[in-house]
């Protein structure tokens, strides 16, 4: 109790004096507040791109690509195959008893960035009749659904963000043909508001594709009818197909990227926040040199060098909870929410996504910024607990 | 002179000190007897070893030989830890430059000593308003050392001393940084808390009027004592 007094007196004292030393104290607030905006900017940059990614699935739906393929983009399934699929079980069927799925294609097409004015690859996706129920939170908020028939597109709202020429009415080339954007729609923040839709048999004979199509997506009776329609695609000899939950698939197609983010992410905050302790240690030393004359004081009317050394590194873990406010508040008030967009390493294709400076990423940063100050204030609190108080006393 | 008398027993105490590869002698096989109740003035040329006997006796430091003995207990014994805590209950210490911390008032710099006993915070408030009225500055209790005159801070700083009840004041030059009229204000005061409060004094000076305060005058030459009566 006497001890924890003490301790509690002496942070008090330590906090209060934090004014005079306000130049060596603000550096190292900001050098961790910089490791922690680092930090939480490229985890949130992560985080988003999973959230969008990953986010896009839904339980009940399935997509079948072709045996071994990984994306959509290298599958590649028949006609004939499209129709085994839609009549295997476990898939809902409407009112008049026709399986809900979509056979879809899916081409990348090249458009100009807005931000950087050079080309990118976009994807266009042709989608059958039932292709915007099976997308629960799709929905037209600007112009009209595409007619069946026609070189008519609509366009996500992440895609007419990040493309040149995607206004409602333009007219647009792809190859041979020439396009209209009928319509813009939203989905949720999901990754098909980067891509731009049309009907799939137009999309076909565009694209020199037969009767081709590369993926099915299915609707199924409810999750847990994934494992029955599984089993009956796998053990159907005509087929040789694998199947996915939606959620699942999606939540794979967003893990090359996010890897490779954080892979640069951690070590680039590592090294920073090496620096930031050198800086945390320098503050801190310099903290209990100015102090020292105080320190022999307090010893030398009883106060013990546990305490002393203990209210130290409580100094220096209020500095560093100030630099994971600073840096947590740079991040969240800089990044969230902010739209970027990569090229997703399965589809090749842009995908706009908001960083997502998320509560559990700003706590996580704050705790990275307490550890920064701890370790900064280790050797300095240490030092504070062996000043020699009969020389100190005398504060030359 | 009893045993009970003695407060303070010094007995063939050396202090040395490493200077680079040099062994530097402050103290040799220094003994004094400090009774109950005395008011000592230590004076000396500097470098003499004034401070080191005065922070030997209030355990900031150790003998290198030789042992000391306040109230019974063997200081020279104790472990740092320990002789913290007998710090924090026997002895106040007044400083030549009062020490006072400047972010603390008057009556909380006053209040710091307190913090190592068992009291609670109206039984310190309690304890803080004797001391500073022992000194005679109730009412600057919420006043802070910057607007406090030198004088006024060595008052607040001897109520640190005091607070805490001890047998044993130890001051060093405590009127050195004092013109002349508060000096002597100063030394009233110590004087009145070795006479009325029965506090022992020891008192570090250079300045022979100071030393006349005090009841005796012990004079430090090259490490060794000479006495004379005051």
């Amino acid at each position: 109790m006497k001890w924890l007094r003490q301790v509690a007196a002496l942070t008090i004292l330590n906090i209060r004096t934090l004014p005079q030393r306000l130049g060596s104290s603000t550096v190292a607030v900001v050098g961790i507040g910089a490791v922690v905006a680092v930090f939480a900017g490229v985890l949130s940059m992560a985080n988003g791109f999973e959230r969008t990614v990953a986010g896009t699935g839904s339980d009940d739906i399935a997509i079948v690509l072709r045996d071994g393929s990984n994306t959509e983009l290298t599958s590649g399934l028949s006609l004939e195959h499209t129709r085994l699929i839609a009549g295997a079980p476990g898939v809902r069927r409407d009112a008049n008893d026709e399986p809900i799925v979509s056979a879809e294609l899916f081409v990348i097409v090249e458009l100009q960035k807005k931000t950087t004015a050079s080309a990118a690859n976009a994807a266009l996706r042709g989608i059958q009749a039932n292709g915007q129920a099976l997308r629960k939170r799709m929905e037209i908020v600007e112009g009209r659904m595409f007619e069946p028939g026609k070189y008519e597109i609509i366009v996500g709202r992440g895609a007419q963000h990040q493309f040149v020429g995607l206004e409602l009415g333009n007219s647009i080339r792809f190859g041979q043909t020439e396009w209209t954007v009928v319509g813009v729609f939203a989905d949720g923040g999901s990754v098909f508001e980067s891509e731009l839709w049309c009907d799939v048999r137009v999309l076909q004979p565009a694209y020199r594709r037969g009767s081709t199509f590369q993926t099915v997506r299915a609707q199924l009776v409810d999750p847990a009818s994934l494992a029955t329609f599984e089993e009956a695609l796998e053990s159907d000899p005509r087929l040789e197909v694998d199947v996915f939950g939606e959620r699942e698939y999606y939540a794979e197609q967003a893990e090359p990227v996010t890897n490779f983010i954080r892979f640069v992410g951690y070590p680039l905050a590592f090294l920073m926040a090496i620096g930031a302790i050198f800086a945390a240690i320098n503050t801190m030393y310099s903290s209990v040199s100015a102090r020292s004359r105080e320190i022999a004081t307090l010893r030398a009317l009883g106060f013990g060098p546990s305490p002393i050394a203990l209210a130290t590194l409580l100094e220096a873990a209020v500095l560093g909870v100030l630099g994971g406010i600073l840096g947590g508040a740079v991040a969240y008030l800089g990044m969230n929410a902010r739209t970027a967009s990569t090229l997703d390493m399965q589809s090749f294709s842009q995908v706009a996504f908001n960083f997502a400076v998320t509560g559990e990423l700003l706590i996580d940063g704050l705790l990275a910024a307490l550890a920064v100050g701890l370790l900064g204030g280790l050797f300095p609190a240490v030092r504070a607990a062996r000043v020699p108080v009969a020389v100190a006393l005398r504060g030359f | 002179m009893t045993a009970a008398d003695v407060l303070v027993e010094v007995a063939g105490v050396t202090k040395s000190y490493q200077k680079g590869k040099e062994t530097v002698e402050v103290l040799h096989g220094l003994d004094l007897t400090i009774p109950r109740g005395d008011f000592v003035a230590l004076m000396g040329p500097s470098g003499s070893g004034k401070t080191t006997l005065l922070n030997l006796l209030g355990g900031l430091d150790r003998p290198t030989v030789g042992g000391i003995t306040v109230d019974g207990q063997a200081i020279h014994a104790m472990s740092g830890g320990s002789l913290a805590k007998w710090r924090s209950t026997n002895v106040g210490f007044v400083f030549q430059f009062y020490n006072l911390l400047p972010v603390l008032s008057a009556a909380r710099n006053v209040e710091l000593p307190l913090l190592l006993t068992n009291l609670n915070g109206a039984q310190r408030k309690q304890h803080v308003a004797t001391a500073l009225a022992v000194v005679g500055l109730t009412d600057r209790a919420s006043h802070y050392p910057t607007e406090l005159s030198g004088g006024q801070e060595q008052r607040v700083a001897i109520a640190r001393a005091i607070v805490s009840d001890p047998t044993l004041l130890l001051c060093d030059e405590p009127t050195g940084d004092l013109d002349r009229e508060t000096a002597t204000e100063i030394l009233q005061l110590l004087q009145a808390l070795n006479r009325d409060h029965g506090k022992t004094v020891v008192m570090v000076t250079h300045d022979p009027q100071a030393a006349e305060y005090a009841k005796r005058i012990l004079h430090l030459d090259k490490g060794s004592l000479l006495e004379k009566a005051a």
